[in-house]
């Protein structure tokens, strides 16, 4: 055995809730800069707890950023991929950060809080991309102008007597936690949190992809119906230093309904099943939304370049011979990990992003970068583990569905 | 329960218990611990010859690979089918049911294998 331990990076920040994962006896990995629960006892089991019952991550490691002002609505049209102005008040879209080529600085969730105020989370290892991305786009959106009494005088000039950036960027990410319950129970465990209480709508009664506003303890807490790992749940963002008593009150909830802390490692063999992409695997700076079948996220580009940063760009044909992700299912207990090649007979034709053994589904799951004529479900490809070729069949994405 | 004491280990977390010339090898719970849920185990088969100090086999845990080393020069005389079927032996038993093959040692054992203090020492479990 090499070590198996990883070098930790100079100083990695700690979340709100350290000391309690370490009273759970967790174990540590450096991510995006924190030092995050990697599993409390076993991935397999909190993996199978999140499909079978609940699991409590912490997930306070996320950038969260709100855009507030006047002109928030066209502007994240603008800055993001994808309509964020016919968002309805109360939901919540995924979508892409993208440069200027149309590659992919992030991927976000969007929530629109009111009319003119959006929360923007994004991934802990791009809270900087993010924020000054976000920042030089609401620099340069245009100043409005104010008029003297208000229309234009009849017949004479007019002065411009008050500029205001009608936009305002926070990155708020050190103020606040954030826990995702997520699993089929975790409905009925929210609903029996104590000290939880709904000040809008009934967080169980949410659809996906929607969000409530709530108190903890007279704390207000957003409960957002969304996550990350294929099954139901939820993500609360509250106040650092009431993160402690939440995440106490969500296990006493769970307590009997099969919820158990979970870590980062199985929240990524779950997100893997669900065909999740992960910042940094399946998406970078070098890569198209339409190259990982996000197309849908920034629209058809039917009608003429979007306005959007990197519209532009998507609107032109990306390279005929650009990789495209797919999902690769093989037989017995071996996966691919990140990096091994891709075969066709002598050929390396692609390269794999990210490879587990499937816990739920019991064969290895991986997706991967393909050549763009192997990419058709059913094709027949090689992976190379480690010198071994093992023979894989490309599926569609996800490999795993929750059944509703 | 093993005397983890009367246990040589490796830098490379390997635990070597000795019997005679017969060497019977695991990874340590240090290891199992950090290489999370032990999903495959991939052993050389029974007769092949071993080196010290190369890789003779591969553990998968669910998020990721760890090569196995020959602590000491010799022939495979067995390999633990146990684990082969069920590789989580590993984790709940890495010094009794969880061991992973014996090894005909051909020469004495090297100098370089630690004692369990000089092993807890390494992974800075030491009291």
């Amino acid at each position: 055995m090499p070590d198996p331990v990883d070098p930790v990076a100079p100083a990695p920040r700690a979340s709100a809730l350290a000391a309690v994962h370490k009273a759970l006896g967790a174990s540590f990995t450096d991510f995006g800069g924190w030092l995050m629960p990697v599993r409390y006892t076993s991935d397999l089991a909190e993996h199978h707890a999140v499909r079978r019952a609940a699991g409590l991550f912490d997930i306070s490691h996320m950038a969260e950023f709100v855009v507030t002002g006047p002109d928030a609505a066209p502007f994240l049209d603008h800055a993001l991929a994808g309509p964020l102005a016919t968002l309805a008040v109360g939901r919540a879209k995924y979508t892409l950060l993208l440069n200027e080529g149309g590659g992919i600085l992030d991927d976000l969730i969007v929530y629109r809080l009111a009319a003119d105020r959006y929360l923007v989370i994004a991934n802990a290892g791009n809270r900087t991309v993010v924020a000054e991305a976000l920042e030089d786009r609401a620099q340069r959106w245009p100043i409005v102008a104010t008029l003297a009494g208000g229309d234009r005088p009849a017949g004479g000039s007019f002065a411009l007597v008050r500029g205001s950036r009608p936009v305002r960027v926070d990155d708020v990410s050190d103020s606040y936690a954030l826990l995702a319950l997520q699993g089929p129970r975790s409905s009925q465990i929210l609903s029996a949190v104590r000290g939880l209480e709904a000040t809008g709508a009934d967080p169980a009664a949410l659809s996906s992809y929607a969000w409530a506003e709530a108190s903890f303890d007279g704390v207000p807490v957003l409960v957002l119906r969304t996550g990350y790992t294929g099954e139901d749940g939820y993500e609360l963002l509250l106040p650092a230093d009431r993160a402690a008593g939440l995440w106490a009150a969500l296990q006493e909830a769970g307590e009997g309904l099969g919820l158990i802390p979970a870590g980062l490692a199985a929240r990524d063999t779950l997100r893997l099943e669900a065909g999740m992409p992960l910042y940094g695997h399946e998406l970078s700076a070098d890569v198209r939304p339409d190259q990982v079948g996000l197309a849908r996220v920034v629209g058809s580009g039917a009608s003429g370049p979007p306005g959007f940063v990197g519209g532009d760009a998507l609107a032109r044909p990306r390279d005929a011979g650009a990789p495209v992700l797919v999902g690769l299912v093989s037989e017995g207990r071996r996966a691919a990990r990140s990096g091994y090649p891709v075969r066709l007979g002598d050929s390396v034709v692609g390269n794999v992003t990210s490879g587990a053994l499937s816990p739920t589904l019991g064969h290895p799951i991986a997706m991967a970068f393909v050549r763009p004529d192997l990419a058709a479900p059913g094709a027949a490809l090689d992976l190379d583990v480690r010198g071994t070729r093992i023979p894989a069949t490309v599926t569609a994405l996800p490999f795993y569905r929750r059944k509703k | 329960m093993t005397d983890l004491t009367s246990l040589k280990y490796t830098a490379e977390h390997e635990w070597i218990a000795l019997d005679g010339d017969i060497a019977t090898v695991g990874i340590t719970d240090f290891a199992a611990d950090k290489l999370g849920d032990v999903v495959f185990v991939d052993l050389p088969p029974v007769g092949s010859p071993v080196l010290a100090g190369e890789v003779c086999g591969e553990i998968e845990s669910t998020k990721s690979v760890g090569e196995l080393y020959a602590p000491l020069t010799g022939e495979v005389v067995a390999v633990n089918e146990a684990v082969v079927d069920d590789p989580s032996l590993v984790n709940s038993s890495p010094f009794d049911d969880g061991w992973l093959l014996k090894i005909r040692v051909d020469a004495p054992a090297s100098a370089d294998l630690l004692d369990r203090q000089a092993y807890l020492g390494l992974t800075g479990a030491a009291r």
